[in-house]
């Protein structure tokens, strides 16, 4: 190995001080036994018991998970059958503008995708809720699942499913039998994608959500508005440590069975 | 064995298990099939031999019922199967690339087609064991495709597409991925298994070797159109044109003009200043007409004198050599500028070889060791 020099040590340290400086003075502080943020007066792990205590916020947790939960399930379901659809379907009328159209919400500023969804809403006269946050994270989050998955189907040996169809398969059987398994770590690495998406989300949420229903980010939001409390830090440490987990799975899920897979695959296919 | 030669395609009563009719298969401007009819009759085993894009494979996958004709009908066993989709036709390919399911094993790959017909799990077992036996894969068959070998890989597909005992099965250049030595070992494995099973095999190859080992019929393809359908030993020996003769083997090709000179015998003039060749053609050509004599290198003796009672003999320089260890290959050329092949079998030692380079030889052969074509 060579050693790094001093250039790129530097380079290095100052990036990930950049990103996570931040991170790690709002864990820290999390633990401060003063009510005040920003006077450090010992460690103390109060404020984590005080959240346990907060009726709010454990309802607002319950939202969150509950409409990442449901709307990564159905954004996966219908992103892998729209992956499927445009890497599979052949040539179709209108097959290039869908695909334009799968990742366009990729770019477009969630303030608008926020916006356009609370007009429909309001348009087709749906309460605003957890069924609406749901609707709109599955909307904005099935687009990366479809990246996710027709990334991997695009690598995927056709003759694959040639050959399940020769064997006795019905298109459907041949998808269940042969090529979900085979995309399977692709479709979860989309799943945990959209879990983490949604659980992030404050914009979107804020154009959806009611006053029914209100998800942890806009809790926080609006808490913080107040004032940053050190119940605020403890909270949000931790979500980082779910997020943390959650994407850490998921990029770990990706490279080992993508690899696998992919060295089995073209294992089978070719000597 | 059976006394009575195997060739249905000879026999008027006979009825073929496929039957090609006038099909056409077009991809927008291209067209891939061009109004082709053949017949492949019950335990044939079938090659089709082209070069890259002539349309074998696409012949292939309108039998597995991946593509459509544009025109024309496809029959199997007198049933039009134009309708049938791909998973309810009595037919089973092997693919090219094998197409192992990777994430179950070789046990579960090659009873994939079984589970699907619902089979009884018994007679499931039964018959996987058996497919195992047929191919000698007893050892493996709790490993996943990527702990066996390439050529146990291509048993696996051979057993998994022969266990639902198809009409007809299809092999897209099955032995492509093997290294030589095994592709001519698994060449008679297929035979055998072939001959064991009583099954109809369409084998798509571009290696004119491979099909001429395993198949009782060899079609030779270009652009869509099946050139020449015959037995290895008659495409070989009685090529129908330039291109069959040019695209099996190696070949000399003289041109010149026909000229009657006996009972089906031909004077073919070939150059000025130089006698005319004797060939003997069943095919007529009328005088004057443009034609080539294509002959095998085998069939052309090389001598340092002039052979006595020879039909043709020409005088030439041996260019260069091309030594194969069993047997040499001379090229010779001829005052005229044309180059002719030789092959001799090399029955002594090399030290002791008869012509080096340079040498003035003279290339004789019989009226009937060569093939009149029409241009």
């Amino acid at each position: 190995m060579n050693r790094m020099s001093w250039f790129n040590a530097v380079s290095l340290t100052l990036g990930f001080a950049f990103l996570y400086i931040p991170m790690v003075i709002l864990v820290i502080f999390s633990f401060n036994e003063s009510k005040l943020v920003t006077v450090w007066a010992g460690f103390s792990t109060k404020w984590y018991g005080e959240l346990l205590q907060n009726e709010a916020f454990l309802n607002a947790a319950w939202v969150t998970i509950k409409v990442a939960v449901f709307s990564s399930t159905m954004a996966t379901v219908l992103g892998t059958i729209a992956a499927y659809v445009l890497v599979r379907g052949g040539r179709f009328m209108g097959r290039t503008l869908f695909s334009g159209m799968i990742y366009a919400p990729l770019v477009m500023p969630e303030v608008i995708t926020g916006l356009s969804l609370l007009l429909l809403f309001i348009g087709i006269g749906l309460d605003r809720g957890v069924l609406t946050i749901v609707l709109a994270h599955t909307t904005f989050s099935m687009c990366y699942v479809s990246v996710v998955v027709s990334s991997r189907l695009v690598t995927f040996d056709r003759s694959l499913e040639e050959a399940a169809l020769d064997l006795g398969c019905s298109p459907a059987e041949a998808f269940r039998l042969v090529t979900l398994p085979i995309i399977a770590p692709a479709v979860i690495s989309g799943w945990l994608l959209a879990f983490t998406l949604s659980l992030d989300d404050l914009v979107i949420a804020s154009f959806t959500s009611g006053p029914s229903a209100t998800t942890l980010p806009i809790k926080i939001f609006s808490a913080v508005r107040l004032g940053v409390s050190p119940e605020i830090n403890a909270l949000s440490t931790i979500m980082i440590s779910i997020v943390t987990v959650g994407v850490i799975t998921a990029s770990l899920v990706t490279k080992h069975q993508v690899a696998r897979q992919k060295r089995e695959e073209q294992a089978a296919v070719r000597t | 064995m059976t006394a009575s030669v195997f060739e249905p395609w000879n026999d008027p009563e006979a009825k073929p298990l496929i039957h090609f009719q006038n099909v056409t298969k077009r991809y927008g401007e291209f067209t891939a099939i061009d109004n082709l009819t053949i017949d492949i009759y019950e335990r044939e085993f079938y090659a089709l031999l082209g070069p890259s894009g002539c349309g074998k494979t696409t012949l292939m996958r309108m039998l597995a019922g991946f593509e459509t004709p544009t025109e024309g009908k496809i029959f199997l066993a007198g049933q039009d199967i134009a309708p049938v989709p791909p998973n309810k036709r009595a037919v089973n390919m092997m693919f090219q690339s094998y197409a192992l399911f990777p994430h179950l094993s070789i046990w579960e790959n090659i009873a994939f087609g079984l589970k699907r017909e619902r089979m009884p799990k018994h007679d499931i077992n039964d018959r996987v064991e058996e497919m195992l036996r047929l191919t000698r894969l007893e050892k493996f068959a709790r490993r996943k495709p990527h702990q066996i070998s390439g050529g146990q890989r291509q048993r696996v597909a051979l057993a998994r597409s022969l266990a639902k005992h198809p009409k007809l099965l299809l092999l897209d250049e099955p032995l492509g991925a093997l290294d030589k030595k095994l592709r001519q070992d698994t060449q008679f494995e297929l035979m055998d298994i072939q001959e064991k099973t009583g099954t109809t095999f369409v084998i798509v190859t571009h290696d004119q070797e491979e099909a001429m080992t395993v198949a009782s019929r060899v079609a030779v393809m270009d652009h869509g159109k099946i050139i020449q359908v015959a037995t290895p030993d008659r495409i070989y020996e009685n090529p129908n044109s330039v291109y069959v003769a040019d695209f099996i083997g190696d070949v000399n090709l003289i041109e010149g003009t026909a000229k009657l000179n006996g009972s089906e015998a031909y004077a073919m003039s070939w150059h000025e200043g130089h006698a005319p060749l004797t060939v003997k053609s069943p095919v007529a050509f009328s005088d004057g007409q443009k034609c080539h004599l294509a002959i095998r290198p085998e069939k052309v003796s090389i001598s340092a004198e002039k052979p006595a009672d020879a039909d043709n003999a020409v005088q030439g320089r041996i260019l260069d050599i091309a030594y194969l260890g069993n047997i040499s290959t001379y090229h010779v050329e001829l005052p005229t500028g044309a180059v002719i092949k030789a092959q001799t079998a090399n029955t002594r030692r090399i030290a002791r070889r008869a012509f080096t380079w340079e040498d003035t030889v003279w290339l004789s052969w019989t009226a009937t060791a060569g093939v009149l074509l029409a241009d």
